[in-house]
């Protein structure tokens, strides 16, 4: 079982979530050409090792999340929302919940 | 080279088998070759059989990472059947089949093929209605294909959950031709066959360059040494993309993942045909080996993986299903489970076809589906080989498909690997 | 082997006694035995047949490595095959049975396949079997299959019960700091400095009793096993017995298997028979001890040939005297204890040691002991038939053996040495580490948190082992940053006085000899050199070849003595060989358990409406819709399924009728982008609908075919309430999401399913308007200039009851569709009923939903089936050309613009009066073979045209089939029906119903 540390929800089983795909593909303007849409769509890097890639907690919170995973051992080097208004969003208010943390175990 | 028959086995017993020669050679790599195929499972074994034998060329080289036959070849759950309907699918698998029918013969190795029957439950009439499609369509061009009703269903195959199940089962989608082979020994057989047609099959021997000069593949730098190459082939399954960026060759429209699979105990018979469950996002098969072990899987384990080991959400996922078409199936014990990696494409279609790069080919893509369409692959890739040209039954299993909007994904499942199970 | 029980001794309850049945015979034993210490102590000796040659079985150990005694328990639907005889607990009133033997294992006719043994070597099957004998003569798979079913019938072990298993299981969830897994020295003295350190730790052990190998040491050792078990009590470590780690997966996450009635005799019926643990934990220790292993010798699979540490057990456990007369082989000092301990307890016990001296200690202690030792020797050969009735000795002679006498004997023990668990480590796709000193395979470093200790970790004496659990126990509080006093450093691998002298097996020049490597699947020594000669030489085509290690045990007993006869086949050492990798579970697991509580309706849980008790009061019949119960139809008395629904859409389109449409996906989407939004996701223009309006809309996949249909409303300027199709609900509420927060994040929209939130109805029929008018509290916002086609209202029910309208029709008719929060559904029902039944309205079902659409032409999953493009589908003019939207570029490839691809059309039979099915494929009328030209997609008898109708798709569409019939090809159901292609649109083409 992989255990994702949803920035949301804690840390969960994968099971809670879906893998979406490659988080490094650009997927291009609703009107751009045919050639770069199939590349975005049907094109893969397939990287066996360490590769950026979508879930999405779909048994939890929803958010879609960027995960950087090693494709052959599973391990995971890091995790954030994939909208940057969440993740900031995120990172304002993680830093003064640990403050209010810390009071209390004080 | 002996031939295999029961006389040799008589012969032999009575001689202590002490006269058994090797199955195949384990030759030194050669320092050139005419065509080298990359990947000594199925499809590349095969491949390399039917370039000797249906084509006459001489010197080939099958070269392996690992062990020949290690990899999906012997990670599968061993069905062989022709239930495809989409135009470019149909014909290549039926023709798979027939090869299959006659693969003991023609490897003179006992592959097992056992045409025990490949059955489909049925738990609704949209169901049926969408079955009834694929089947007739099996029909008319030319194979066999049936559509059971529950008594008839009941009849075949007792033990099914016909009392509580979730899905009530209503009937089943049924090929009689197909069913389940020995993988390993299909792995041996080619190999062998390979081997007496002169192929030299090189384990242990992986491919850590390309080298490319003038559009042409000139040789594959090897752990065992540069090999120069007339033609090379690829036939490395879930790798793919790994030798197609080594080749210089950017993206691949597959993404790798892994699969379980599952054995039980051996039993005494207790399943005579290969039975597959799905509805409701439920998916699940099953047959009995002729050891007695319960063979059976579900879905991928639903990431991209390159690990040859599962998870337990599909362990408990697949449990579900199998207790819950066949209740029996509760007090029988799981033996081994494990995990292959499959080279999952957008489309669910396999590719044996040209590349960017003259005289290199391409076989990939197989998704769930390698094991069955194995003999059909090599002769087709081998054909595409000889002849630098792709037969009319793989013209749509190219890398062009996607662009021009082709489609043949037999579960209409869209852009997403993962889906196409 | 004439086992006896000892007057005293074992830690078995001589109080009381259990009855049990073996093989119709009635026997006792006593609470704490195991089955085949009970067995044993009854003189019991022949348990099982081998796979193959149907060779007599015994036991051979006391615990999961058995490969022998391999017996059935229980009877009916509760009879379990394949049950270790060593693992199973005895209860009263027990029955077990042998297996895989007729007429039963003592004396069984299979038994005439050793005749022929010669012939059935390793991998024999592949050589023949073919064709017609001798020379395979044939073709195709029919001789193969004929001989195939005789193979299966000889195949196989025990024989499963055909009834559903009545048994109920659990699946649990734990955390824990630590996760120790076994508990003999090593595993306690773990488990408690991790606890003592305020670790949260859970010690889990397959036995019943913790203390490992304490628990098979004489008395004295008593002490130390309490001692440690109060200690581990005491330090708050939590203790789960009869539970087996028989998995490790990722990020430290094992499954346990909980055997929670098993050994009962009348369990609770509240208590599931086993539970499935998945367990998280923080940092893993496994102190799963170590097997002794045999070495090859001749006829070394005959009952009453078994490890030392076997007798040692039922010996000190069980109080067993697992022989009279008793003959020790060992290449190494573990069993000098055993054979001191045995001697005392009344045997007559003679040792044969490989190696060429010992140290003095050990042969004086066991010397004094009365047990005669003989160095530079080795077992033979067993003698006798059936079971053993003595040993043909080798004595070493230069770099190999020669015979060297007999002995007399009932029971041969032997060690080849010890062979650590490593089973659980190699689950994480690491291979193990040979260390030829000990001649064992060791785990190796990982850079998970992960430790080995005690003997898994190759340390034999139990003081070390001790030490070894507490330094995997301190590595433990190490790595999760807590601190501890513990200073020791962990122990010398090994531990022997003279080294283990690595022994696979013993042969001598001339003697042909059934020496076998794997008993369950009789693999032999001489299979492995075969398998040499033919090429088999990695460990996966041996394995795979010989069947070595595929048996039940998992290769736990044989393993290693193949891989080390490979080695010598081919002139290498054991690590140029390799390793096999164990595959989880370390023992079998019932597939009951792995599936626990997800059982009948908790299987994928179904899903009911709100209205689902409303409905099946009114007279519903339910139908399957992905997870869904939907009604089917509400027959009337008398009434069949057809009858139902050609009376309901009838009704339809003569008065008014209502249908459950709660199952739709419904998603808010609001937000100041909201608009721009829907803009892009539909192929049609969203930007200028009106607030008050609905619009219906298509949506494609990125790839450009046709993902979904539905409805989304405008509530107000920012708020829109969309319906998905029941199928793509939550892929389409998936894919919003992803659009939202990867792609569009410039987008201010949110979107929120709320699918549960609403149950809707549809009213449908000329008076529709009439039955809502009736249920609204305001009558007048129901007219036709107040509420105009594709309009939407939110309005209130009587009663107050909040509520959402669209004036929109799937059937054609003047239709629409009302949602209330869910809690009122059955309240609105009862509302809409009142009003719709008096004037001859009716209920509907999915069936004559189906009629009305395919009447209309409307799409269903049917026709949209993930291949099809919005063109096919007919519905061309729907993509706008004036913006761009998902699946827009792609959707002009150039194969999918082609003029001559099947597109929806209608289809009527040529003659009125046939049927057709849905599925038949639509082939040209001179050529009702091949791919065909399309297929039918849905059928319905008609109510509207008074014959049967379908929809499908063809070739050109209709336009190009005009003047010329097909052929509605059904060869698996029904045969051939001439068609006519028609207009898709069947009735009221020009919609003036829905308007009017």
């Amino acid at each position: 079982m992989i255990r994702i540390n949803c920035p949301f929800c804690g840390e969960r089983d994968h099971s809670e979530f879906t893998y979406g795909g490659d988080a490094s593909i650009e997927y291009p303007a609703l009107d751009a050409s045919i050639e770069e849409w199939h590349e975005a769509v049907f094109l893969r890097e397939n990287i066996r090792g360490m590769q950026s890639e979508t879930w999405h907690h779909v048994n939890g919170c929803r958010s879609w999340l960027i995960i950087e995973r090693d494709t052959m051992t599973h391990e995971i080097k890091s995790i954030r929302p994939a909208h940057e208004g969440y993740a900031s969003a995120l990172a304002s208010s993680s830093s003064s919940s640990n403050d209010a943390v810390g009071e209390q175990d004080q | 080279m002996t031939r295999y028959s029961a006389w040799s086995v008589f012969k032999n017993g009575l001689s202590g088998h002490k006269n058994w020669g090797r199955a195949w050679r384990d030759p030194e790599p050669k320092t050139e070759y005419d065509v080298v195929i990359v990947g000594a499972g199925l499809h590349g074994l095969a491949t390399a059989y039917y370039l000797a034998k249906n084509h006459g060329v001489k010197n080939i080289a099958v070269v392996e990472k690992g062990w020949l036959g290690g990899g999906n070849a012997g990670r599968n759950t061993t069905i062989v059947r022709s239930n495809y309907m989409m135009p470019g699918n149909r014909d290549f698998y039926e023709h798979s089949l027939e090869l299959w029918e006659n693969l003991s013969h023609d490897l003179n190795y006992n592959v097992m093929f056992s045409q025990r029957s490949h059955i489909s439950l049925l738990h609704t009439p949209a169901a049926r209605d969408g079955a009834a499609r694929r089947y007739n369509t099996m029909r008319l061009t030319g194979t066999d294909a049936e559509i059971w009703d529950l008594d008839t269903l009941k009849r075949e195959v007792p033990h099914l959950n016909y009392n509580s199940a979730r899905f009530p089962i209503m009937g089943a989608a049924v090929q009689r031709r197909a069913g389940s082979a020995r993988h390993d020994a299909v792995a041996w057989g080619y190999a062998r066959g390979a081997d007496q047609h002169g192929v030299d099959i090189i384990q242990n021997c992986e491919v850590t360059g390309v080298t490319r000069e003038g559009g042409k593949v000139t040789s594959l730098e090897t752990s065992r040494g540069t090999i120069k190459a007339g033609k090379v082939g690829f036939a490395v399954a879930g790798n793919s993309s790994r030798l197609w960026s080594m080749a210089g060759l950017g993206k691949l429209p597959i993404e790798t993942h892994k699969l379980q699979a599952f054995v039980s105990e051996p039993l005494k018979p207790l399943l005579d045909q290969v039975v597959v469950f799905g509805v409701g996002g439920a998916h699940f098969y099953i047959s009995q080996s002729d050891k007695g072990g319960m063979v059976f899987g579900g879905d991928l384990d639903w990431y991209k993986s390159y690990a040859q080991r599962g998870n337990l959400p599909i362990v408990q996922d697949v449990a579900e299903c199998a207790t819950s078409i066949m209740p029996c199936l509760g007090r029988v014990r799981l033996l081994r489970h494990w995990s292959g990696v499959m080279d999952m494409s957008m489309d669910g279609a396999p590719f044996i076809c040209k590349t960017p790069v003259d005289n290199l080919y391409l076989n990939a893509g197989w998704n769930y589906g390698g094991f069955k369409a194995s003999p059909a692959s090599g002769w087709h890739f081998a054909d595409l080989i000889a002849n630098d040209r792709a037969g009319r039954k793989i013209e749509h299993f190219n890398l062009q498909r996607f662009e021009r909007g082709v489609n043949i994904d037999e579960r209409g499942a869209g852009p997403d690997p993962k889906l196409h199970g | 082997m004439t086992g006896k029980r000892l007057p005293d001794g074992g830690r078995i309850d001589r109080t009381k006694t259990l009855r049990f049945q073996w093989d119709g015979q009635a026997l006792t034993g006593h609470p704490g035995d195991s089955l085949a210490s009970a067995l044993m102590a009854n003189g019991e000796q022949i348990f099982g047949r081998s796979f193959k040659y149907h060779r007599p079985r015994g036991i051979m150990s006391a615990g999961v490595e058995e490969s022998g005694a391999m017996i059935t328990v229980g009877e009916g639907a509760r009879r379990d095959p394949n049950v270790k005889a060593t693992t199973q607990e005895l209860y009263n009133g027990l029955v077990a049975t042998g297996q895989n033997a007729w007429p039963n294992v003592r004396y069984d006719m299979g038994e005439v396949n050793s005749l022929f043994g010669r012939f059935l070597v390793a991998g024999f099957y592949y050589k023949t079997f073919m064709g017609i004998p001798p020379l395979e003569w044939g073709k195709g798979t029919g001789i193969w299959m004929q001989y195939e079913k005789l193979i299966r019938k000889a195949a196989g072990m025990g024989t499963a019960s055909r009834e559903a298993d009545p048994d109920h299981y659990e699946h649990s969830h734990d955390f824990c700091d630590v996760l120790v897994v076994g508990s003999g020295p090593a595993g306690l003295s773990a488990a408690i400095t991790a606890a003592q350190a305020g670790l949260d730790v859970l010690l889990v052990e397959q036995d019943h009793e913790l203390g490992g190998d304490l628990l098979n040491q004489s008395e004295n050792s008593d002490g130390k096993r309490e001692g440690l078990i109060s200690a581990a009590e005491a330090a708050g470590v939590r203790i789960m017995t009869r539970t087996t780690a028989f998995g490790l997966y990722d990020y430290g996450v094992a499954g346990l298997l909980e055997r929670v009635t098993d050994h009962l005799a009348k369990p609770d019926e509240h208590q599931p028979r086993q539970r499935f643990w998945t367990v998280r934990a923080q940092y893993t220790i496994l102190a799963t001890g170590a097997l002794e292993r045999q070495y090859a010798f001749g006829n070394n699979d005959r009952p009453s040939v078994m490890t030392a540490a076997a007798a040692n057990a039922y010996l000190h456990r069980y109080g067993v005297l697992a022989g009279r007369k008793i003959v020790i082989a060992t290449n190494n000092d573990s069993v000098y204890e055993v054979a001191a301990d045995l001697s005392n307890a009344g045997a007559s016990v003679s040792l044969l040691d490989a190696r060429a001296s010992v140290a003095g200690s050990l042969m004086e202690s066991t010397g004094s002991a009365g047990v005669a030792i003989r160095t530079n020797s080795a077992a033979l050969k067993t003698k006798g038939m059936r079971v053993a009735t003595g040993l043909e000795i080798a004595s070493a002679s230069g770099n190999g053996w020669q015979a060297s006498g007999s002995e007399s004997c009932d029971l041969v023990l032997v060690s080849g040495g010890w062979s650590p668990v490593v089973n659980l480590i190699s689950h994480r796709g690491v291979r193990p580490v040979w260390n030829a000193e000990q001649a064992c395979f060791l785990g190796p470093q990982t850079n998970e948190p992960i430790s080995m200790a005690g003997s898994a970790a190759g340390v034999w004496n139990t003081d070390d082992c001790e030490t070894s659990g507490l330094v995997a126990g301190v590595d433990a509080i190490k790595a999760l940053g807590k601190t501890t006093k513990e200073t020791q450093s962990a122990p010398q691998i090994g531990g022997w006085e003279t080294p283990i002298k690595p022994l696979y097996e013993v042969q001598v020049p001339g003697r042909k000899l059934k020496s076998i490597v794997d008993p369950q699947h009789d693999v032999t020594a001489e299979d492995i050199r075969l398998a040499h000669r033919e090429g088999f030489v990695s460990v996966e085509h041996l394995k795979r070849y010989t069947t070595l290690g595929m048996s039940t045990d998992g290769g736990k007993m044989g393993n290693i003595i193949g891989l080390a006869l490979m080695a010598e086949a081919l002139g290498k050492e054991i690590p140029e060989v390799g390793t096999t990798t164990f595959r989880p579970p370390y023992t079998p697991v019932a597939i009951g358990a792995l599936r626990g509580q997800s059982v009948d309706e908790h299987f994928r849980p179904l899903r009911r409406t709100p209205m689902h008790n409303w409905n099946m009061a009114h007279g519903a019949t339910m139908q399957m819709a992905g997870l869904w119960h939907r009604p089917w139809y509400f027959a009337r008395k008398g009434e069949g399924i057809t009858e139902a629904y050609i009376r309901e859409t009838e009704t339809a389109r003569k008065t008014v009728a209502l249908c459950d449409v709660t199952s739709l996906g419904k998603i808010a989407i609001q937000g100041p982008d909201a608009t721009t939004f829907l803009n892009r996701i539909y192929t049609n223009p969203f930007a200028k609908l009106g607030v008050g309006k609905a619009r219906y809309g298509i949506m494609l996949r990125d790839d450009g075919f046709v993902m979904d249909d539905g409805t989304t409303w405008r509530l107000s300027e920012n708020n829109y309430f969309m319906t998905t199709t029941t199928a793509h609900a939550g892929k389409v509420m998936v894919f919003l999401e992803e659009l939202l927060q990867t792609r569009w994040q410039d987008l201010k929209v949110h979107v929120t399913s709320v699918s549960e939130q609403w149950a809707g109805s549809a009213v449908a029929g000329p008076q529709s308007r009439d039955v809502l008018a009736a249920c609204v509290e305001d009558p007048a916002v129901m007219t036709n200039e107040a509420f105009p086609f594709m309009g939407v209202r939110e309005v209130t029910l009587k009663g107050g009851i909040p509520c959402r309208i669209a004036r929109i029709s799937f059937s054609g008719e003047m239709a629409y569709e009302v949602y209330v929060p869910s809690d009122y559904a059955p309240a609105m029902m009862d509302l809409l009923w009142a009003a719709a039944e008096p004037l001859d309205g009716c209920l509907y079902g999915l069936e004559a939903l189906g009629a009305l659409r395919i009447e209309k032409g409307h799409v269903t999953g049917a026709e949209l089936d993930g291949r099809v493009t919005i063109d096919d589908a007919g519905l061309g003019k729907m993509a706008s050309p004036k913006k761009s939207f998902i699946g827009s570029a792609l959707r002009q490839r150039p194969e999918m613009m082609k003029e001559n691809r099947p597109q929806l059309v209608g289809i009527k039979p040529v003659d009125r009066s046939e049927k057709f099915n849905a599925g038949a494929i639509l082939c040209k009328t001179d050529m009702v073979s091949g791919l065909g030209e399309g297929w039918i997609t849905a059928v319905t008898h008609s109510p509207a045209t008074g014959h049967w109708i379908g929809l499908g798709f063809i070739a050109g569409g209709h336009e190009a089939w005009q003047g010329k019939t097909a052929i509605a090809a059904d060869p698996v159901r029904k045969g051939n029906v001439e068609v006519e292609i028609v207009s898709p649109h069947m009735f009221d083409p020009s919609g003036e119903r829905m308007h009017g």
